[in-house]
């Protein structure tokens, strides 16, 4: 009796997993590892080798070993071919007969054997040209295109220039003085009034005003209430305020 | 009297020092209409200019080889020297392509513009890592989508060209005489199977 197979047990070194062909099985069936990423023909490749490396006859349990690693690989094709042909969107595996099926995955066996054949002569090439050595860099930026000027007049150059440096108008700030009576202005008014009368009406006090100058007379009774020279009163809102002063 | 080397100055000499000196500064192989525009002459005048420095700079007689390569021409190190050349400088560009990547090399140099749901069809396998590695190494590059919103399309670039010496794409060999006949791989299969048979 030979070296046993086991289906199973087989180890595997691919792009995508490296381990027993078992453990695979379960990371697919888990959805952990992507079977578009898993090379089929690697897998098969590693079996066959196996096969070739077996010593002895052919036993019926070994045959039985082959046939389950046919069933497996064959459902292996199946689920990625779904997979493969699901994502493009392109072609519904179920949707065609046997023969069609037959004729799509020929010619795309026959496709790759043509890119394999491409593969091998780059690979060829490349070991070919490895005594080939060549500068290679970033390409450096062009230089900038030369501007053409036209003919020019010196005298016109400089007058254009004259324009330039001539000094700027100064600019006018008459937009900047106080269009409104300063707050100290109506303290003194308001203080002064409270040493005639010992109240007085702000309404009335304030007639005649802009509404700039009345607003600024109000913030000059805030400041005085707030100083605690004065006391305000108003019967209700928007009333006249009344003013007197503080005890 | 002081003995002097002289130039030879007749103007093809004048313009073959120039294409020279562009030629050396060049990282890149440089087309005949860039060689001209740069060295202010005709594209006529350059091609002569360029078969004489093809003369002097040929391997056996100089360290630096020209050569028609890439759609253009580029120095490059004399074949004898590549040991010398490998202990000095790393070539990243070559270095460890894998076969996933050489069978995706393969498919956008020969089929390109291709995206990488066509590349995945091809090979069976998901190209995304081969793709990216290929991109990083500046053997291919994007090239519009498949119609508006698809999928981004790739195709080789002139490093790739330069890389595999070949002076453009058509000197690519023809897939039919590569891949050979189908027959004939039907008979080796038969072969195979006979043998196993016996």
């Amino acid at each position: 009796m030979g070296q046993a197979l086991a289906v199973r047990d087989l180890d595997l070194d691919l792009d995508a997993f490296e381990g027993p062909f078992d453990l695979l099985l379960t990371l697919i069936l888990k959805e952990e590892l992507g079977l578009p990423e898993v090379d089929v023909a690697e897998i098969v490749i590693a079996f066959v080798e196996r096969l070739e490396r077996r010593e002895g006859a052919f036993t019926p349990a070994q045959l039985e070993v082959c046939g389950e690693f046919l069933v497996l690989v064959a459902a292996l094709l199946e689920l990625k071919a779904r997979e493969l042909f699901h994502e493009e969107g392109e072609l519904d595996v179920e949707e065609l007969d046997p023969d069609e099926a037959a004729l799509e995955l020929a010619e795309r066996l026959a496709e790759y054997r043509r890119v394999k054949a491409g593969a091998l002569w780059l690979e060829e090439r490349l070991t070919a040209e490895s005594d080939r050595f060549f500068r290679l860099g970033p390409a450096p930026a062009a230089p900038p295109p030369v501007r053409r000027l036209a003919p020019q007049d010196p005298a016109r150059l400089a007058a254009a220039l004259r324009v330039l440096a001539a000094e700027p108008p100064a600019p006018s700030l008459s937009h900047m003085p106080l269009r409104y009576p300063p707050v100290t202005q109506f303290l003194e008014r308001f203080r002064a009034a409270l040493r005639r009368r010992r109240r007085f009406v702000f309404d009335e006090e304030v007639d005649g005003l802009s509404r700039i100058e009345q607003a600024v007379a109000f913030l000059a009774l805030l400041e005085l209430r707030k100083a605690g020279e004065i006391k305000l009163g108003q019967p209700a809102p928007f009333e006249p305020i009344s003013v007197w002063k503080a005890a | 009297m002081q003995r002097q080397l002289y130039l030879v100055d007749n103007p093809v000499d004048r313009l073959a020092r120039t294409l020279e000196a562009l030629l050396v500064i060049a990282p890149r192989p440089l087309a005949v209409e860039e060689l001209a525009q740069a060295a202010a002459a005709g594209a006529e005048r350059v091609e002569t200019a360029l078969g004489l420095l093809a003369g002097r700079y040929r391997e056996g007689r100089s360290g630096i080889v020209l050569e028609r390569v890439a759609g253009g021409y580029a120095l490059r190190a004399a074949r004898e020297a590549a040991e010398a050349c490998a202990r000095l400088v790393e070539r990243p560009v070559q270095r460890g392509l894998s076969q996933a990547g050489l069978e995706t090399l393969a498919i956008v140099a020969y089929l390109g513009p291709v995206s990488r749901p066509e590349i995945a069809r091809i090979r069976g396998v998901a190209a995304d890592s081969a793709v990216a590695g290929l991109c990083e190494r500046g053997l291919i590059q994007e090239s519009g989508r498949d119609g508006e919103g698809g999928a981004i399309r790739y195709r080789t670039t002139p490093l790739f060209e330069q890389v595999f010496g070949l002076a453009g794409p058509e000197e690519l060999p023809s897939l039919d005489d590569l891949a050979g006949d189908g027959e004939e791989l039907r008979e080796r299969l038969e072969a195979v199977a006979a043998r196993r048979g016996a």
